[in-house]
């Protein structure tokens, strides 16, 4: 039972291929995008499994589900490739507190005086 | 051991990071030696928010008033605790402004912010090995005194050494990007970088990429992947006649284009011109390329004697 249901998700995954990548507007019309792609059809399949699996991270990540899609629709393809592959250790610019040891603190400290960081307001860099 | 420390020390101290070096020295031509952008908005950004409050002043400062908080849903991520290079760009086209990456040298940054246009950048505060990103806008500079003037974190007017600066920025991959409406081009903007992303706006916002394509043309008038969009975005927004117009002026400056001769034709098709239409589909197969299947099916489609009965 429990292989046919998988059987079954599977062929239905199969079928969702396709369903909402945008097509141009008259099939035989070059789109302003194609021209900088290779290869049109094997990337459209990549690109669509690309943006399925971008939208799971994000949904994972705490974004709700409406805006995880609206913020994968303003990707371009490229875009998308790369959070696919890097969405958990891209840089996040955050500026969380940092939790840092004494002897942390005195490295950063240093780094700061000699301008090569800047983490504490007070400091200000010898050059 | 210690006197080695203090060599070091004295030695890491003593020399400017490159790029500052090298802008200083050469007294880079027509830059004028300081800007601020005065009138920029200022957001101080709450806990993580950091990437929300640097778009929303970016914005800001070419008049679309936005909250930082209004931006948080399109790029924070809770799970992360902080936002996403990509996605500081991706939210930028959604409100129909172009999102254009700087090449990675510090001279760019000042030439924008001495146009006018303040610009967003990635740093990395701490050091490699324990990360600490941080989005912030730079809206100032002063060669005399090698400093930059930021809005930055919960303060208005920081000011920090460009060496500071560019290396705190360096780690990020001197990440930058300036936020513009279509009808504005950055300054040290190059062709194939405008042209991409006003690709990228096009996905998201037909109209605006349609400006933003108008924007190149007039830079680059000879552009025909910025001709192609403009004909594409008309044809999108059902202006078949601006279409059939940026189509044409394609195909005459660059008659080898045959993207531009396959578009011409189907837009030609569309307004009841078929034997116009079998020529320059004609056209578009006989230059072949590595469109040449979507060239034959356009041509097919002409030849086909009942008329497609979709729309």
């Amino acid at each position: 039972m429990k292989g046919f249901r998988r059987c079954i998700a599977r062929a239905l995954a199969v079928c969702m291929i396709g369903i909402g990548v945008p097509l141009p507007a008259s099939a035989g019309m070059v789109a302003t995008d194609q021209v900088q792609r290779a290869s049109a059809e094997r990337d459209r399949i990549k690109t669509f499994l690309e943006r399925a699996d971008v939208r799971a991270r994000m949904e994972a990540l705490g974004v709700n589900a409406d805006a995880a899609r609206a913020r994968v629709d303003a990707l371009t393809d490229r875009e998308a490739a790369d959070l696919a592959a890097k969405i958990d250790s891209a840089p996040a610019g955050g500026d969380g507190v940092l939790e840092v040891l004494l002897i942390v603190f005195l490295v950063l400290l240093i780094t700061d005086i000699l301008g090569y960081t800047k983490i504490f307001p007070f400091t200000r860099p010898i050059k | 051991m210690r006197r080695a420390a203090l060599v070091l020390v004295a030695l890491l101290a003593g020399c400017a990071a490159p790029q500052t070096s090298m802008l200083l020295e050469r007294g880079p031509e027509g830059l004028p030696p300081h800007a601020e952008l005065s009138s920029v908005p200022f957001y101080p950004q709450e806990a993580h928010q950091c990437g929300p409050a640097a778009l929303a002043t970016a914005l800001g400062a070419e008049g679309l008033e936005i909250s930082p908080d209004a931006l948080t849903p399109e790029v924070y991520l809770p799970g992360r605790e902080g936002s996403l290079a990509e996605e500081m760009i991706a939210a930028t086209r959604r409100h129909a402004f172009i999102a254009y990456r700087l090449a990675p040298n510090l001279e760019n940054v000042l030439r924008e912010v001495a146009s006018g246009t303040p610009v967003v950048v990635l740093q990395n505060l701490s050091l490699p090995i324990m990360p600490q990103w941080h989005f912030a806008v730079v809206v100032g500079y002063d060669l005399p005194r090698e400093q930059l003037v930021l809005r930055s974190g919960v303060t208005r007017h920081y000011v920090m050494t460009m060496s500071n600066f560019e290396r705190t920025w360096a780690r990020s991959g001197y990440w930058a990007m300036v936020a513009l409406p279509p009808d504005r081009l950055p300054a040290t903007a190059t062709a194939d970088g405008y042209v991409s992303a006003a690709i990228a706006l096009e996905r998201t916002n037909v109209a605006a990429a349609r400006k933003a394509y108008a924007t190149a043309l007039s830079r680059w008038p000879d552009n025909v992947v910025a001709e192609l969009g403009l004909g594409n975005a008309a044809y999108a927004m059902g202006d078949l006649a601006a279409a059939e117009h940026a189509y044409r002026s394609a195909t005459r400056a660059h008659p080898e284009s045959g993207d531009a001769w396959n578009n011409l034709a189907q837009v030609l098709a569309d307004t009841k011109r078929p034997e116009e239409a079998r020529a320059a589909a004609q056209r578009a197969v006989a230059l072949g390329g590595p469109r040449l299947a979507q060239y034959q099916e356009t041509l097919r489609a002409l030849a086909g004697d009942p008329p497609h009965p979709v729309r």
